[in-house]
């Protein structure tokens, strides 16, 4: 178990590395110099010199990588270039809003998938079991941001449910928050819970096909007991893979969702600080959402090794 | 042929046609403004009704189909153009360095969020449609060849493969002659599922603003044009979002139909 948690380690750490550097690498080739920029086209010559100095670009690109780097370790995140605020505090305000909507989508699309692929396994072919897969197909064909559209169509402007976007901030209260965050949620869950309801269907199957099943069955289980005491399980581990990867794309996905409502969170920020060529705060960003993507695919791996010791050996 | 090779087929061929018939005609000029007749909805004058700019929908539809379609298609090229020998090339040298180094390049790719990264191309780059491509076109080779390489490790273990072996054969021929038209109907189901989601891709980026640019039409833009518009005018949002989940509907029909036809043993990574 000991070797298994240091080889996942040393395989997380060589891909945050390449990961830092693939991004530096992707932004510094990006025409354009950032005090100039920022300074307009009428700026003297001694005056962007001076403001490259200031945010450290006449250094060399190592040092500024290294220093980059080493700034995020100490949770520096670097000053941004038109706000002249710390990074790390304009992050920290945005992700009060894109972690909890993806948690609440995550929270949403399982709650979803699970019951949704439960049911339609117990009933391999019979009707349910084609309405939902009918459904599965439906949802992963379904864009997203458009689906937000419609519900904003439908729940905000026709109903009056809903607001059509915006966040009051969670100092209006905890409730005044969640509602904001519904429709967005509801938009970035429902085609995550189309694959998921497939793999938990899915998998469910295969499990189903197994000796053990046909013994709890043999043993004198209904065919429910079987698949509720043995089979559900068994069957969490490609599952558990899926649900890992659905939170990268739900906080990737949710910076899509947070244009069509307008919400204060990341996405806002990156795309704001992609007009500005705000270059500092795009990369650190990224980063950031790398490194949650790296990071919990990584505890995913780790869970494996707990719910099935027999993936402790394979690497 | 099952239902959905043929459900699937007819859907996609009804926008590949579409795409097509849009270089010689299209029902209305994309480019012609109208403000007079803006946002009007479905009549027989326009079919689908007009946008905000008073254009044509059915015709910006059409023309916005060629771009959908040309991203996704050379995105799938790219990676099929790169992850197919890097595929083949590990699974010929199982085990050794190259094999290796393919595969932690390729699980490092898989856990980056593919969009973020698109994002961060287009942004850093511009945004166009070619590098839309290029960034979508990236997230497809670790797909490729992950999947070419899966197919080809079995492959190698087979007899007819070891009797190439033994007829002296070196590995870079046996991988192109034997291995490549083993794996190719794989390929051809994987290919079809990876279009459709850089149909879904070029929808998202173009809605963003990263994607094609104006005048060129693009589906994704047309709906973030229309995103004001919604109240006003629910058409303008409907038609393009239902015209995009039919083509991707298509695809996904016909990706399954097809890997039902050619190998129902298959099973295909649905990344």
């Amino acid at each position: 178990m000991l070797g298994y948690i240091v080889k996942r380690l040393i395989s997380l750490a060589m891909s945050l590395i390449v990961a830092s550097v693939v991004i530096f690498g992707v932004v510094e080739v990006a025409p354009g110099d950032p005090a100039s920029f920022m300074l307009g086209i009428n700026a003297q010559p001694d005056t962007v010199a001076a403001l490259r100095t200031e945010l450290g670009l006449d250094q060399s690109k190592l040092d500024r990588y290294l220093s980059w780097v080493g700034g995020m370790l100490t949770g520096d995140f670097g000053t941004s270039y038109t706000y002249r605020t710390p990074v790390a505090q304009m992050i920290a305000d945005r992700m009060w809003v894109s972690l909890p909507l993806a948690l609440y989508a995550l929270t949403l699309s399982t709650l979803i998938a699970f019951p949704a692929g439960i049911f339609a396994a117990a009933r391999r072919g019979e009707p349910g079991d084609l309405a939902v897969t009918g459904a599965t197909q439906l949802g992963v064909a379904i864009p997203n941001f458009w689906f937000a559209m419609m519900l904003v169509l439908i729940f905000a402007i026709q109903l009056r449910w809903f607001s059509a976007g915006g966040f009051p901030g969670w100092d209006g209260g905890f409730w005044a928050g969640m509602k904001a965050l519904t429709l967005p949620a509801i938009a970035l869950a429902l085609p995550q819970a189309a694959i998921l309801t497939r793999v938990m269907r899915s998998s469910l199957l295969d499990i189903l096909g197994e000796d053990f099943m046909r013994t709890a069955r043999a043993k004198g289980l209904s065919a429910r007991q079987a698949l509720w005491r043995h089979g559900l399980r068994n069957a969490l581990i490609p599952v558990l893979t899926i649900i890992g990867l659905q939170f990268a794309f739900l906080l990737a996905g949710a910076i899509i969702i947070e244009q069509v409502f307008f919400l204060p969170g990341l996405g806002r920020l990156i795309f704001q600080a992609i007009t500005q060529r705000d270059l500092i705060v795009v990369e650190s960003v990224v980063m950031l959402l790398v490194f949650a993507v790296i990071m919990v695919n990584f505890l995913v791996d780790l869970a494996y090794a707990v719910v099935d010791p027999r993936l402790r050996t394979r690497v | 042929m099952s239902r959905n090779l043929i459900l699937g087929g007819l859907l996609t061929s009804v926008f590949v046609i579409a795409a097509m018939l849009s270089f010689a005609w299209t029902p209305d000029s994309v480019e012609a403004m109208n403000i007079a007749n803006r946002l009007k909805p479905p009549s027989a004058d326009n079919l689908l009704g007009t946008d905000h700019f008073g254009r044509d929908i059915l015709s910006m539809l059409m023309v916005g189909a060629r771009t959908s379609i040309a991203v996704a298609l050379v995105a799938v090229g790219i990676g099929m153009g790169l992850g197919v020998p890097l595929g083949l090339a590990a699974a010929a040298r199982r085990g050794g360095m190259l094999d290796e180094v393919i595969m932690r390049m390729n699980d490092l790719i898989f856990a980056f969020p593919s969009l973020v990264i698109a994002i961060l191309i287009t942004a850093v780059f511009g945004p166009s449609a070619t590098n839309a491509i290029i960034a979508i076109g990236i997230f497809n080779i670790p797909v490729f060849a992950r999947i070419t390489r899966g197919a080809a490790l079995s492959l190698w273990k087979r007899e007819f493969i070891m009797a190439a072996q033994v007829a002296g054969k070196t590995r870079t021929r046996i991988s192109v002659e034997h291995i490549l038209p083993n794996v190719a109907n794989l390929l051809i189901v994987q290919g079809t599922i990876q279009f459709s989601l850089g149909i879904l891709a070029e929808a998202g980026l173009s809605y963003v603003g990263l994607g094609a640019q104006p005048p060129i039409p693009s589906w994704g833009r047309m709906l973030a044009d229309a995103q004001t518009m919604v109240s006003l005018a629910p058409h303008v949002a409907l038609i393009p979002g239902l015209t995009i989940v039919a083509m991707v509907l298509g695809l996904n029909l016909l990706g399954d139909g097809l890997r039902d036809a050619l190998d129902p043993r298959l099973k295909v990574v649905r990344a």
